[in-house]
Order: C-alpha cells, then sequence, then structure tokens
C-alpha cells in the first residue's frame, strides 16, 4: 500500500483521464530498491520445499501452465497434439491434472478450439460456456468440464489463450492490433495475451499505453486479458511497477512479465516486484489481479521458487490457476518428471513423457 | 494453503563428544582447578555436551602456553608464513562449513539459514581477509614495521559464536599474536570445534588456546598480567568493569557494547525493501545483535502504510526449529535472556506503549519469543533507552530529517544506523550527523570483513574488521 493509492483509492478510475494525473500518479509510487529487492527474491529462492509441500506444488503448478507453442512453424498438427497433451498431460497416470490453458497464435485458435472443447465450440460456438467474471474480483468460473470432452483435472476446463496485438513486438496500428484481438476471441479464445507499446512507455507517453490497453480490453469482449509488460525490456523495476499498475488500471486481468522473445524473460525479482503491485492495487480498489511470469521457467525447482515468492508476496489467495499462471512449454514434462519420481520413488528418462 | 513440510538439516554431521576438556598449547586438557558445566540447545533443553570451566590456574597455564608459542614460533614468524596457516583455516572452515552452522544452530538456537548463509561464510571471509594483511603489514598505514603486542586475551558473547571467534582471532594472528579465548559460556562448543581445526590445520601449539567458562573465567584471563592486549565483545555492564580492571596497566583494550540503533524509514523509502529491512534490522538472529535496528523511528506521513506493511511481512515469518532450514527466528538462546526479554516487553506494556505480535505458535520445549512491536513509544519510555537484544521492535516517529537525527542520537549508545530514501543527498547529509560506528544505507545489518565496526559511547572504543581493525592488535 501506498500513501499515493489511499489518497487515490476513491478516484482511482479518474486516473487515465489525462496524461499528467497518469504521469503524476505512476511516479508517485515508491521505488524498489534493486538491491533489495534482488535479496528478498533471492532468499525466498532458498525455502526447503520437500515431500507433501513438494508434491502439492507440483500438482498446482501443472495447473497454472498455460501450455505454449508460439513458432512461426506452428501447424494444425502441432496444436492438436499441444492440445492434447493440455488435456491429459501423463497419460498414464489419470491422477495428474490438466493444465491451465492452450496458448496459441490467433490463426491456430479454431484448430486449438476444436481439438481442446470439440466441435460444439469450435468457431462462432459458444465457446463451451465458460463466463468468466474476473473484472470485479471474484473467482473466475472456468464453466466445468466440457461436455463429451475428455475429464479434466484442476477446476475447471482448459482455458484456450491467444497471443494477440501483433505478438510479440506490438509495433502494428492499434487498429491492426484490435482486429487481431477481435480474431482470436471471434475464433474462440477465452484469453488475450496482449503486449504493451514498449515504445510508448519508454518514451512516457502512458496515455496511450493505457489507452490501447483500454481499447484490447473493449475488443476482447468476455476474454481475459494478460497484459504483456516485456519486463525485459524496461529495464528498472520502477518501470516494471509502473507499467504493472498502468496495465491495471486500464483494465488488465492479468499481468504478464514477458513474452519469451526477448534475451531477459520472467525472473524471481521482476515477478516479486508485480506481486506487490497486484497486492497493492487490491488493497487499493478491491479488484484482484492475476500474475503470469513467462519464458525461461523449465524446472520444478524454479516452479517451485515462483510458488514460494506468491505465497509469502501476494499470499495464498493467489496460489491458484485463477491467479497465477507459468507461461512456459518445457516446464511441464520436468513437473511430470518430479511427479512421477515422488510417487514412484525413482527417477524416469524422458523417453517415458510426450514430447508434444 | 501452502504448508511447507519440515526440512530439517541433518544432525548427523556433526561428531558431538559427550565432554569437551579445555584447548590449550595445541592439545584438549582436563581442568586442573575447574569444574564443569553443561552447554544445552536452547531450543530443546537438551543437554549437548559437557564442557570443562577453567579456573584461574587453568587461564594461567593457557595464557603462559600463548606467551612461549608468542616467543619461540608465532612471533618470529614472517608474515608469509603466517598468511598461509590463516589462508589453510580458512579453507578448512569452508569444507567444514555445514558441520560448522550444524553445531551452531544447536547450540544458539539461531535458523540454520543464519548460520549457513550468513555467519560461517562471514567466518571464512574473514580468515581469508586478514590472511591477505599478514605479509602486507608494512603497507597498512601504522609504520613500516608495525610490531605485534603479544598474548591477546579475548571474550566474546553468544549472539554469533563463530563469527566473533572469527572478528577477534583473525587480525590478532595476522599481526603476529597469539590468543587466549573465553566462548561464552552458552556457546561454547563451536569454538572447540575450530580448536580441532586448529589442529587440522597444524597451527603451531598455543598460537590459539580456548578456554571455556562462564564470567569468572574471563575476569581471570582479563585480569592475568601476561595478558598484553584485551578484546572484549559483550554487555555494556561488563564492558565497564573490564575498562576498570584494565585501567592503569599496559594492556591495550577495546571494546565492542551494546546499542539501540535507529533504523530511519523517511517518506520517500522503498517502502517494501525498507519493510524488509526493519524486519532483517531487528528479527535477524532474534534481535540478538548488538546492530540490531531495535529503534524504528519512521517519519510521521508515512507511518500508516509503513505499519501496515510491516505487520503484513511480520505474518510471513515462520519461527520453530532452528534445524528447519526454513525457519526465520530460532530460539532465545538462554532462559536467562528469555527472563530479560519478557521482563522488558512488560515494563514496555506498562508505560503505556501497544504490544503487538502476529498470531504464532510457539514450541513447548525451549525459550521462545514471538516477534514483538511496540507502537506508541516515545524516548521516555525504557524499551526505547535500554537494550533489550531480542526480537522486539519499538516505533517512534519524527517529522523531518533534523528531527530524525536528533532521537536517533538521543541514546546512550551508538554502534549502527540505518537511513531509508531515495535521495542520495539526504544520506550523505544524515550519515554526517548520526553518531554510530556504521551507518546503512537502505540495507541493514550487512557485515563485511573489509569494512571497519565499532562504537561511539557506550557502545564502545576501538574497530573491528578492515585496515582499522589491525591498529587494534599492532604497537602503534
Amino acid at each position: 500500500m501506498t500513501a499515493t493509492t489511499t489518497s487515490a483509492r476513491s478516484d482511482l478510475s479518474e486516473v487515465g483521464r489525462s496524461e499528467a494525473t497518469l504521469r503524476t500518479f505512476l511516479h508517485g509510487l515508491p521505488g524498489v530498491d534493486q538491491v533489495g529487492a534482488e535479496q528478498r527474491a533471492a532468499m525466498l529462492g532458498t525455502r526447503s520445499i520437500k515431500t507433501t509441500a513438494k508434491a502439492w506444488a507440483i500438482d498446482l503448478a501443472i495447473r497454472m501452465v498455460d501450455l505454449t507453442t508460439l513458432e512461426g512453424a506452428d501447424t494444425p498438427g502441432k496444436v492438436r497434439a499441444l492440445a492434447a497433451k493440455a488435456l491429459r498431460p501423463d497419460p498414464a497416470d489419470p491422477s495428474c491434472p490438466a493444465v491451465a490453458a492452450l496458448c496459441v497464435y490467433p490463426t491456430m485458435v479454431p484448430v486449438a478450439a476444436s481439438a481442446l472443447w470439440g466441435a460444439a465450440s469450435a468457431p462462432g460456438g459458444s465457446a463451451g460456456g465458460g463466463s468468466r467474471t474476473g473484472l470485479l474480483g471474484e473467482p473466475v468460473d472456468g464453466g466445468g468440464p466440457a461436455a463429451g470432452g475428455p475429464p479434466v483435472g484442476g477446476t475447471g476446463r482448459v482455458h484456450l489463450a491467444s497471443v494477440a496485438t501483433a505478438f510479440p513486438s506490438g509495433q502494428s496500428p492499434l487498429e491492426i492490433r484490435l482486429a487481431d484481438t477481435r480474431a482470436a476471441v471471434a475464433g474462440g479464445a477465452d484469453e488475450i495475451d496482449m503486449v504493451i507499446n514498449r515504445g510508448a512507455f519508454l518514451s512516457g507517453r502512458y496515455q496511450q499505453v493505457y489507452d490501447e490497453i483500454f481499447a484490447v480490453k473493449a475488443a476482447c469482449g468476455d476474454a481475459h486479458l494478460k497484459v504483456i509488460l516485456e519486463t525485459g525490456e524496461l529495464a528498472t523495476y520502477d518501470n516494471v511497477r509502473r507499467a504493472s499498475w498502468l496495465a491495471m488500471l486500464a483494465g488488465a486481468d492479468f499481468i504478464k512479465t514477458s513474452t519469451g522473445k526477448v534475451p531477459v524473460a520472467a525472473t524471481l525479482p521482476v515477478t516479486l516486484v508485480m506481486l506487490e503491485a497486484v497486492r497493492d492495487f487490491r488493497e487499493a480498489t478491491g479488484r484482484q489481479i492475476g500474475v503470469k511470469p513467462a519464458g525461461g521457467i523449465k524446472t520444478t525447482k524454479d516452479a517451485i521458487k515462483y510458488l514460494v515468492l506468491v505465497n509469502e508476496t501476494a499470499g495464498e489467495d493467489w496460489l491458484d490457476p485463477d491467479w497465477f499462471r507459468f507461461g512456459a512449454s518445457s516446464l511441464l514434462n520436468d513437473l511430470l518428471m518430479q511427479r512421477t519420481k515422488l510417487s514412484t520413488g525413482v527417477y524416469s528418462g524422458p523417453d517415458y513423457f510426450t514430447l508434444d | 494453503m501452502f504448508e511447507y513440510a519440515p526440512a530439517p538439516e541433518s544432525r548427523s554431521v556433526v561428531d558431538l563428544k559427550p565432554s569437551y576438556g579445555l584447548f590449550i598449547g595445541g592439545d584438549f586438557v582436563e581442568p586442573g582447578d575447574g569444574g564443569s558445566f553443561k552447554s544445552i540447545n536452547p531450543a530443546s533443553e537438551e543437554v549437548l555436551a559437557e564442557v570443562a570451566e577453567a579456573g584461574p590456574g587453568d587461564v594461567d597455564r593457557a595464557v603462559r602456553a600463548a606467551r612461549r608459542a608468542y616467543d619461540e614460533v608465532w612471533g618470529p614468524m614472517s608474515g608469509r608464513d603466517r598468511a598461509k596457516y590463516l589462508f589453510r583455516i580458512a579453507r578448512i572452515v569452508q569444507e567444514r562449513a555445514r558441520e560448522l552452522a550444524v553445531l551452531e544452530s544447536l547450540d544458539n538456537g539461531k535458523p540454520i539459514r543464519e548460520s549457513r548463509d550468513v555467519d560461517i561464510p562471514l567466518v571464512a571471509a574473514h580468515f581469508f581477509y586478514y590472511a591477505g594483511w599478514a605479509d602486507k603489514l608494512g603497507h597498512a598505514g601504522f609504520g613500516p614495521d608495525p610490531r605485534p603486542l603479544g598474548v591477546a586475551g579475548q571474550v566474546i558473547p553468544w549472539n554469533f559464536p563463530l563469527l566473533m571467534l572469527a572478528w577477534k582471532i583473525a587480525p590478532a594472528l595476522a599481526t603476529g599474536n597469539t590468543v587466549v579465548l573465553k566462548p561464552a559460556e552458552t556457546t561454547p562448543l563451536t569454538a572447540l570445534l575450530f580448536a580441532e581445526i586448529c589442529q587440522q590445520a597444524d597451527l603451531p601449539p598455543g598460537v590459539v588456546n580456548i578456554v571455556t567458562g562462564a564470567g569468572a573465567t574471563g575476569q581471570a584471563l582479563v585480569e592475568h598480567d601476561g595478558v598484553a592486549k584485551v578484546a572484549f565483545t559483550g554487555s555494556t555492564d561488563v564492558g565497564r568493569q573490564i575498562a576498570r580492571s584494565v585501567a592503569g596497566t599496559r594492556k591495550k583494550l577495546t571494546l565492542e557494547l551494546g546499542g539501540k540503533a535507529a533504523n530511519i524509514v523517511f517518506d520517500d523509502a522503498p517502502v517494501d525493501q525498507a519493510v524488509e529491512g526493519i524486519v532483517n534490522g531487528i528479527f535477524f538472529n532474534q534481535g540478538h545483535v548488538c546492530c540490531a535496528g531495535s529503534r524504528l523511528l519512521v517519519q510521521e506521513s508515512v507511518y500508516d502504510e509503513v505499519l501496515v506493511a510491516l505487520k503484513r511481512r511480520m505474518a510471513q515469518l515462520r519461527l520453530g526449529d532452528p534445524l528447519d532450514k526454513n525457519t526465520d527466528i530460532g530460539a532465545i538462546n538462554s532462559a536467562a535472556q528469555l527472563d530479560r526479554i519478557r521482563t522488558l516487553t512488560e515494563i514496555g506494556s506498562a508505560e503505556g506503549a501497544e504490544r503487538w505480535s502476529p498470531p504464532c505458535e510457539l514450541p513447548d520445549r525451549g525459550f521462545w519469543f514471538a516477534p514483538t512491536i511496540f507502537t506508541g513509544v516515545s524516548q521516555t519510555h525504557r524499551i526505547a533507552r535500554d537494550e533489550i537484544f531480542g526480537p522486539v521492535l519499538s516505533v517512534l516517529t519524527f517529522r523531518t530529517p533534523a528531527e530524525a537525527v536528533e532521537k536517533a542520537n538521543n541514546t546512550p549508545y551508538g554502534l549502527s544506523a540505518g537511513i531509508w530514501t531515495d535521495k542520495g543527498s539526504r544520506i550523505l547529509w544524515m550519515a554526517d550527523r548520526l553518531r554510530a560506528g556504521v551507518v546503512w544505507a537502505n540495507t541493514f545489518n550487512k557485515f563485511d570483513p573489509t569494512s571497519p565496526f565499532g562504537g561511539f559511547k557506550e557502545s564502545g572504543y576501538g574497530r573491528e574488521g578492515g585496515r582499522q581493525g589491525l591498529e587494534a592488535y599492532l604497537d602503534v
């Protein structure tokens, strides 16, 4: 909580009205001491998570994975294979939960929708009836397993996320980014991962960034909006905190670290700063916003460090796939391998897990 | 709910003997005129080992052994050769780090996270650092050929048993002195393990001697004629007695005594990191830190938000088994210290300060005290003046930088202070005016062998660490 936000509690909705009010607000946020933030993250990284706590954390981490394929070479075949894996990550163990979402490029959304939910929710369909109301902080209703679809673990159906808005650079005209978003939603995506305009942010045009996020949020309709800050390009923790607040004020449902396409992706300290921001934002507005580190999280050990960070920074309210996600593609198999190790006592090789 | 399963560090790396003798002249010997006492684990009250109590005769034997080693071996030895021994000790400390950390946590009650990540690495760093000085004393700024003093009698406290040993022994040996060290009676075991490390390093007999015992043993050591230099870290009361007994002799004296440090938070501080610094300042090592930030001075304009954030953070502290790798707050070192903390906190409540602790279950056995803060404290309260030496924080407020300086300096002590602000110029302005040996800016409780440490006023005199730390052991 900050003095700025406390005094501004009543009129936070007004903050986005002008460049001047936005700038005053964002620059009034307390600073982040780099050394201190990194030390705190490093300390939390030394927590020792064993046995039952580890088993619990692994299952939770699996339920939080946004299984992602974002390659120029993506094909319907590849997406269908990944959708199968999203629904049933470990075919040998039915107790293994499904992941949170499948994340693809907009052109692959129809394929993914039909692979995940069957023909009923193909393009133009009802998208499985997943009504989402997360804007005001109520738990998001996943709608339950899709009728006729394969059984899924976790609390709801596997969501379908799509990276829109000229991912990963965001450098195309706004109308095109909005069209991109609408196409993805029309195709069946119920979650949109957008990138912010880092150029505008770094040159101090906060109002433009705000307005663009606001416009994309409107284009999303019922779909959830995850705003990618691309923290590696924001360079400082002060910028990360400001960008987090900016995105939340403009209507983000989630704030996300990275596209995974620049050298520095998710780090523990950056995620720490973002978790502090969502915690403070909820205190100021009552709205809960999710956090998604993405890129570079490859091992179970890393994933558990993030869960510890969530637990001891934002608190256990965020230890849920509705409020915390991992954007990762290679993390899942390591989680599965560690899960098998815990239940059988021995490590199995990579050949025992699917490569999709 | 994310409940961390217990993650205890194994005790099996430590090979505890049922009883320990005194380490004199390179060997463990039975006490001649002393008795024995028990060292217990403050987290469980379990007896760890029986330890010899050195009488005056034993102290005399130790000082003679040290003098002989000084005259015959260590004094004449070249700095380069002394450095080799110190480097060897540093490396053995690193190799046996886990064993040392586990034993330190068993005997002291501090969390393994701290003994493993802070204490033992710093112990090794001190030996490495002073090993580097041993052959360069002529370049330390104390003349071309500064001479050692002779036998150093050293008395150390129970809060950082092995680290205080390193702070005392490393510079003494580097400068060519030999030592007789008395560890605190509640935490003698790592000093005795260090004696084994001296043997393993083939350190010449008598260069390091360890006499265990309580106050009487320390007094015999301090008052011994053969001691040329006395170094003491501990309470201000005992420091006064030592200063009296040393007065009029030719002994050199350094004292590191109590503190009541101000941790000053300005309204432009990075709040989340400041809260970390407040927590680290007072709850590190259960507050058993002479430079602990036990007085929090918060600018009134951010008082509410800092307090909310601090309480939220305190609720995350994990108290319990010191050997659990996830424990943040371990056991109070002794029943006597627990009593003192209780007495002073009751005085705080009686004086009208508002007391708060997070919901916290204390173990049934052992000595425990929940992390506690007092708000509404003013300078006239005893909890704002007396050193509590426990996990107890007094929160005061100020309005202007000048008032912060005034309040921070308004204490009989002057060991350390902390400043939290985003403004570099204010940090420098404050640091010039704070009467404290160490001033941390946007951090707290950071130690490094290259940085001198010591106090103003009743916090003692002399410096340990850095180039300045050499001076205490040289005839300059």
